[in-house]
């Protein structure tokens, strides 16, 4: 049963190892805790295999789970909400209309059948998902109301009377490395990127070293250090308009966050895909704008790239010379992609669309491929990977 | 040995299975959490419930792992050579011990603080795996090692500033104080001031929980600031009447100089204040 619960983590990639796992047998083991008290073994197992508040909502989700069923033992009674109780609410703000509405659907017996059953159904599309019914949408629960008195549909278990288990309450949901995108969670995994700042064949005078060392042995000894190199340098492209209006907060997010990040940074903008020019000023775009090719020469290889954009687009902007929506476009897209590929050895694509959609969108996947699989989701899972990419 | 809180500090459960974990096992703790919800506090009260010895390592972005060991102080052995001194035949006079030392040669189980573990660099956490993981170090100078007689309980704080090493990480507990629950905050205030009238703390932390939802605020008041508020809001003899004030003039809390340590956070509030104050007007 552990040995399940190990693979549900690794599973949902939580970062665990072997090591983790034996330290808690070990803990187990060592009666650290009454064994026959689940809350008390979520609370071990939670501080021995979670080591980043960002996965503690994962690891929730996950031991929600694994261990579904297993807290009835402990003599929770589960009680329905009664239902004359939502009866009532329903008379008292439901109009005459709606009120039809509901017997249409086959009264309330057949209303709350159903609202399990999309409620089952909802678990399984997007776990962790929203708990909400009905935002104000097609289904039918919802807009009856009983949501503005607070009444919250969420999983099977808070319908209980009783209170939630701890780990269904899901107090970390906020801290999951996927949800949350903040500037100074987007600065922190930023910093991978200059992590390696020091490090490189030794050519500088280490000067307090070579003094302790000559201190030490009694001869001048002479130390040496890699040389500071040169902060990161970082060549920034935004694709901007149309379809990337819907992501713009996120990327005003990244743009503050990197440019207090690195020293080195220059921002370009482009729209859906990149062509003989980029301009960095979105008024002036058509007047002042900056040649692709001036650019590859100005910058130097040792730039890294990064580039932002949802990728979402007709294949033919990408593949074919005149695919541009709003230019004739002599050469196409990705012929400008790979030239810009083969000059900066260090590029990558964070795209503010969710991972799992990518494959849908044919444009997103062959950008995908021309960077070769160097595109990441705009998250801060996303940006750390990307960075350990640019780091390589 | 078993940690269940002090009188002085309100453990919740998570917390105290996390620390008997640690102290079962014999591993390092790691602590993490907002600013001053008593990260640092806990390594005390933990020493202080098992009769035990703090030992404190404060890490600097300057501190290098081999200082929690020992320094070999070459310079000083150096001049002493030209002058001549005796201590210099032995090598053992200019070894200073580290706290990493000092704790590990503790003839009683004693505690060892790490304290802000993520200021130091990088590789600070790296250079301490062995050391942690087998509790014992050897000394080149000298050539003995040096391993624990009791293996000291490992506590190391965090704010997150720097990742760490997932090696490091793996050979730890780990712990997520979170930010309390009116619950839970008003037994600590009531650890902390047993004498405090009921209905300020109701209206004091209705305040405080408000100021912490607001949208936009760069530092969110914490445990440790709340305390020193309401020790000020009673130095003052502020009554909940007072605090209690829907008077829109008043929207900005009594002494909140301890709740509010950012000026653009106060700047923000008066603008609130005055925006809900103008909107008052109108509604005259």
């Amino acid at each position: 049963m552990f040995i399940n619960f190990f693979f549900d983590l690794k599973q949902a990639s939580l970062p665990v190892s072997l090591k983790e796992y034996l330290m808690l047998m070990e803990a187990m083991n060592k009666r650290v805790v009454d064994s026959f008290n689940v809350n008390d073994f979520y609370y071990l197992s939670r501080s021995a295999l979670v080591k980043d508040e960002r996965y503690l909502d994962k690891f929730d989700r996950v031991f929600g789970h694994s261990f579904k069923g297993l807290e009835n033992s402990e003599g929770e009674t589960e009680k329905e909400i009664p239902e004359e109780w939502l009866k009532l609410m329903g008379q008292k703000y439901l109009t005459d209309e709606e009120k039809k509405m509901v017997e249409s659907l086959g009264g309330w017996d057949k209303l709350m059948e159903t609202l399990k059953q999309r409620l089952e159904e909802q678990k399984k599309r997007h776990q962790g998902g929203s708990k909400w019914i009905g935002t104000g949408g097609t289904s039918p629960f919802g807009a009856y109301g009983y949501n503005p008195e607070g009444i919250r549909i969420g999983q099977k278990e808070s319908r209980n009377k009783k209170a939630v288990k701890v780990w269904d309450k899901r107090e970390f949901s906020n801290l999951d490395g996927d949800v949350e995108l903040g500037t100074r969670n987007i600065k922190v995994a930023l910093r991978r990127l200059r992590k390696f700042a020091r490090e490189g064949v030794e050519t500088e005078l280490d000067l307090d070293n070579t003094i302790k060392s000559t201190a030490h042995k009694g001869y001048i000894d002479v130390k040496m250090m890699p040389e500071r190199r040169n902060k990161i340098k970082v060549l920034l492209f935004f694709d901007v308009g149309g379809s990337m209006d819907a992501h713009v907060k996120i990327c005003e997010e990244l743009f503050s966050a990197a440019r207090t990040e690195f020293k080195h940074m220059e921002y370009f903008y482009y729209h859906n895909c990149l062509y003989d020019a980029v301009w960095k000023d979105n008024k002036r775009r058509y007047n002042e704008n900056i040649k692709t090719w001036d650019l590859l020469h100005k910058y130097p290889s040792d730039y890294k790239v990064i580039f932002v954009g949802d990728a979402e687009m007709s294949p033919y902007e990408i593949t074919y010379p005149g695919g541009s929506v709003e230019f004739w476009n002599e050469e196409s897209g990705e012929t400008w992609l790979t030239r810009l590929l083969n000059v900066y050895e260090n590029a990558i694509w964070l795209n503010p669309i969710p991972e799992r959609y990518w494959e849908r969108i044919s444009s997103a996947s062959i950008i995908k491929q021309i960077f070769s699989d160097r595109m990441f989701p705009l998250t801060i899972e996303g940006i750390d990977q990307a960075m350990r990419e640019l780091n390589k | 040995m078993k940690f269940e809180g002090t009188s002085s500090y309100i453990a919740t459960e998570d917390l105290k299975v996390a620390v008997n974990a640690a102290i079962t096992l014999e591993r390092p703790i790691i602590v993490k959490g907002e600013p001053g919800t008593g990260k640092t506090m806990l390594a005390h009260e933990v020493a202080q419930s098992l009769g035990a010895e703090i030992i404190t390592w404060h890490i600097k972005s300057t501190t290098k792992a081999q200082q929690g060991l020992y320094e070999y102080d070459a310079v000083t052995r150096l001049r002493d050579s030209q002058l001549g001194d005796e201590k210099v035949k032995d090598i053992k006079n200019y070894i200073s011990k580290g706290k990493l030392w000092n704790a590990f040669e503790s003839n009683k189980r004693p505690v060892l603080l790490i304290d802000e573990i993520d200021k130091a660099d990088i590789e600070f956490p790296n250079d301490l795996l062995l050391e942690l993981d087998k509790m014992e170090f050897f000394v080149y100078e000298t050539g003995e090692t040096i391993k624990a007689e009791n293996r000291p309980i490992v506590i190391i704080t965090s704010n997150n500033e720097k990742e760490l090493p997932d090696a490091f990480l793996r050979r730890c507990f780990f712990h997520y104080i979170k930010f309390p629950d009116p619950d839970t905050m008003e037994e600590i205030v009531n650890v902390h001031y047993p004498e405090i009238k009921k209905d300020l703390i109701q209206e004091a932390f209705k305040i405080f929980y408000d100021i912490r939802e607001v949208p936009g605020i760069k530092k969110k008041p914490s445990t440790s600031e709340l305390i020193d508020w309401l020790k000020l809001l009673m130095t003052d003899d502020v009554d909940a009447k007072i605090l209690r004030e829907k008077d829109p003039k008043k929207l900005i809390p009594p002494l909140h100089g301890a709740l509010l340590k950012n000026e653009q956070d106060v700047h923000l509030f008066e603008r609130l204040a005055f925006i809900s104050r103008r909107e008052n007007e109108n509604l005259e």
